[in-house]
């Protein structure tokens, strides 16, 4: 006689009520209905209906792909949830994948732990978790264990995500932001700024109408392509928030190096130029989403270039800059206008100008 | 983008700078020291180092950052009133972005945010007229700042406001008007200013006229400028041209935005809401006659000043600041004691390091690279980072 029958596969649970309360976070049976009916039902796989408290994995499968694991954690928090060009969800898959790819690393797993207020609608979270399922599934990348907290109303705005990752790097592949030599380019996957602006727009208090979308979207595709090409790259990093000016200066500091750009080289959509003239923004510091900035040795920059531009995400790629010798830290621009000027580091958020 | 490539034209720029050289290389004065030049208004302070326009320069001309910022120029006392009305739980305060991280004495702005005070931040005075429409049970408070540019949009939206009957809006009013304060710097006597670059955007509403005593009393050239880069050189251009011969006029580079009259409309809206203050306190700069509005008796019940009971505390700038000289040419940025050292962006302690616009802020953050190669600025920045 068998003593562990396999069990036949459990039904999951519904929620018919409307709106998250706080016995949605009891850790009785109405949380594990909205856990079955949000999460469970959408991110469909395996390892869920195990209901353990942990994901597991076959050490020799991660070993298959590379000879170290790479391991990021990201938070998220956006208003608006929805926006143009994605959403929480799709936000906190594709970060945190992308957290992954930057190091070089081959996604693979991911947590997803939220915080949702009490009188959040149900169908909203069915829609976030949809989101991130369907961007999971495209990334080909699983989502394996989760959990949910609830909390009163005013402690969390709506929903905020976590999503964790694990991924395993190739060997050969060693990514370092302290690597850039002098001499090596500066590139850029393509137009800079979209996220940022798309958010500040989609707020609807500056009564400013656009068609930026934002430019979420999973990039380990895209980089496995680059490395194959240029598999001297010297550092690849997201330039998320803080911009391209940020990440610039995290380089130039680590590497003890200087960066010169070229604001002519530097891609911008003419809506993200406008729209930065009129509020008194500055676009090097508007956020991305889809937007990493990578540092080749000089004699892998046509590859490099190609092999972006080949690519859906690449479209836009350039060229805009090079490290160089000068003051250690110290980026700099030469400006349209035929100027220079020093690109720093943002001091606090970046607040419109008055007038 | 139309209307705004067109003014930063590289090669235009080559020409402008080979003969702004030339100009200078023949006027007198610049034999024996830089000519200064000073562009009164934080838009173009802004300008000049967001396209790098001091390295392009040739050394004979000197640039000095004016008192054209209205957020630089706020007193840390008037920044407490803010924060004073902005914690009455009552109190929505709406206020322009940049205005958030001005240091009062104890906090800003943002900080009072943090702590529960309910700032909100808009980009116009009608926003908050709607915020007050929005939240009848509330009372709404604008902090009206700047100068002449953005003072005819709160008089208007203080007349909407009566016109609509909304009685739980008032605005806290801080704006100033630069002509005093011009006048204030041309009186003072350390004074080594050969020319100046006229606010564009004041002078929109305000014309060309109110700024001729400058060239009559203090017979000293004034261009009003445009705010794109081309703009700017071809306003030092033409100062530079009435230097060299002799000449002291009000001239108008900006004529395609400034009319020589000003806007009517605007002035009668601003004329009908505000008066001139007897006096009004300026960071770095102390009290100046005249330089303030503030709201005219029959539009009382929108005056958050009659409206709240203030402190309104003078607090003197501190001692270590150096931010007045800063504003009058007297010293550049770097030569102030505490730049880069107890005085950064991330601790103001002048007014001048909190806006982009400010000068100090404008040169840690952007910097004059020509000037960081080879002054002092370079090691009080490197061991302040």
């Amino acid at each position: 006689m068998n003593m562990h029958p396999i069990p036949p596969p459990r039904a999951l649970g519904r929620v018919f009520v409307p709106m998250v309360t706080l016995a949605h976070g009891g850790g009785g049976k109405a949380m594990k209905d909205l856990i079955d009916d949000v999460f469970i039902s959408a991110f469909a796989n395996a390892a869920p209906q195990t209901l353990e408290d942990q994901a597991r994995f076959d050490l020799a499968g991660l070993a298959a792909h590379g000879d170290r694991l790479a391991f990021t954690t990201d938070s998220f928090v956006v208003d608006p949830l929805f926006f143009p060009g994605g959403d929480i969800g799709k936000l906190a898959v594709c970060g945190t994948i992308n957290d992954l790819a930057v190091g070089g690393a081959k996604p693979l797993y991911l947590s997803c732990a939220v915080v949702i207020e009490e009188g959040t609608e149900v169908e909203l979270l069915r829609r976030i978790a949809q989101s991130m399922a369907y961007a999971a599934r495209e990334a080909g990348v699983a989502i394996v264990t989760g959990d949910t907290k609830v909390v009163q109303r005013g402690a969390c705005d709506k929903i905020f995500i976590t999503t964790t990752g694990i991924g395993v790097i190739a060997p050969g592949v060693d990514l370092g932001v302290d690597r850039v030599r002098p001499g090596d380019g500066i590139l850029v996957n393509g137009l800079l700024g979209d996220h940022g602006a798309a958010i500040l727009c989609a707020r609807g208090d500056l009564a400013l109408e656009t068609a930026i979308e934002s430019d979420c979207a999973a990039l380990h595709g895209l980089i496995a392509a680059l490395l194959r090409a240029a598999p001297g790259a010297r550092c690849i990093r997201d330039a998320t928030r803080g911009g391209l000016a940020t990440v610039l200066n995290e380089i130039a500091d680590a590497s003890g190096v200087s960066i010169e750009i070229e604001e002519a080289l530097t891609p911008l959509r003419e809506e993200v130029r406008g729209f930065c003239e009129i509020l008194g923004l500055d676009p090097l510091y508007l956020a991305n989403e889809g937007k990493i900035v990578i540092a080749v040795p000089r004699d892998e920059i046509a590859a490099a270039l190609a092999a972006l531009g080949a690519h859906p995400l690449g479209e836009g790629s350039a060229l805009i800059g090079y490290a160089g010798c000068g003051e250690p830290g110290r980026v700099t621009m030469q400006t349209v206008f035929g100027g220079r000027r020093i690109v720093d580091m943002l001091v606090g958020e970046q607040l419109p100008r008055i007038c | 983008m139309k209307y705004a490539d067109e003014f930063r034209d590289r090669e235009k720029a080559a020409t402008l700078i080979l003969e702004i050289d030339r100009l200078a290389a023949t006027i007198e004065i610049a034999k024996t020291r830089p000519i200064n030049i000073m562009e009164v208004c934080g838009g173009h302070t802004h300008s000049i180092f967001r396209y790098g326009l001091e390295g392009m320069l040739p050394g004979a001309i000197e640039l000095v950052h004016g008192p054209g910022c209205p957020v630089c120029v706020l007193p840390m006392g008037r920044v407490d009133d803010c924060v004073s009305i902005a914690e009455r739980s009552e109190v929505i305060f709406a206020t322009f972005g940049d205005a958030m991280r001005v240091p009062g004495s104890k906090k800003s702005l943002q900080q009072a945010k943090a702590g529960g005070a309910d700032v909100r931040m808009v980009y116009s005075p009608l926003d908050a007229l709607a915020l007050a429409r929005k939240n009848p049970g509330r009372e709404v408070v604008f902090f009206g700042l700047g100068f002449e540019t953005t003072m005819p949009s709160t008089a208007l939206t203080v007349l909407q406001a009566e016109a609509d009957g909304v009685e739980n809006f008032s605005v806290f009013c801080n704006h100033i008007t630069i002509v005093p304060t011009m006048k204030a710097i041309l009186d003072s006597p350390e004074l080594n200013l050969d020319g100046f670059l006229g606010p564009g955007h004041v002078s929109m509403v305000i014309g060309a006229a109110p700024y001729q005593f400058i060239a009559d009393v203090y017979k000293r050239p004034m261009v009003i400028a445009g705010f794109e880069p081309l703009d700017v050189l071809q306003s030092i251009w033409m100062v530079l041209k009435q230097i060299k011969e002799g000449r002291a006029e009000i001239e108008n580079q900006y004529a395609r935005v400034a009319p020589a009259a000003g806007n009517a409309a605007a002035l009668n809206a601003v004329g009908k809401v505000y008066e001139l203050r007897e006096f009004f306190e300026w960071r770095g700069l102390g009290s100046i006659d005249h330089s303030g509005v503030k709201m005219r008796d029959e539009y009382a019940r929108f005056d958050a000043e009659r409206k709240f009971a203030i402190p309104n505390v003078k607090i003197a700038d501190p001692k270590s600041c150096q931010c007045g000289d800063v504003l009058k040419g007297v010293i550049k940025p770097w030569q102030c004691r505490v730049f880069g050292a107890a005085c950064t962006p991330e601790t103001p302690l002048g007014a001048l390091m909190v806006s982009s616009e400010g000068a100090c802020a404008a040169y840690y953050q952007y910097g004059g690279v020509r000037r960081h190669a080879s002054n002092e600025a370079t090691q009080r920045l490197a061991t302040a980072s």
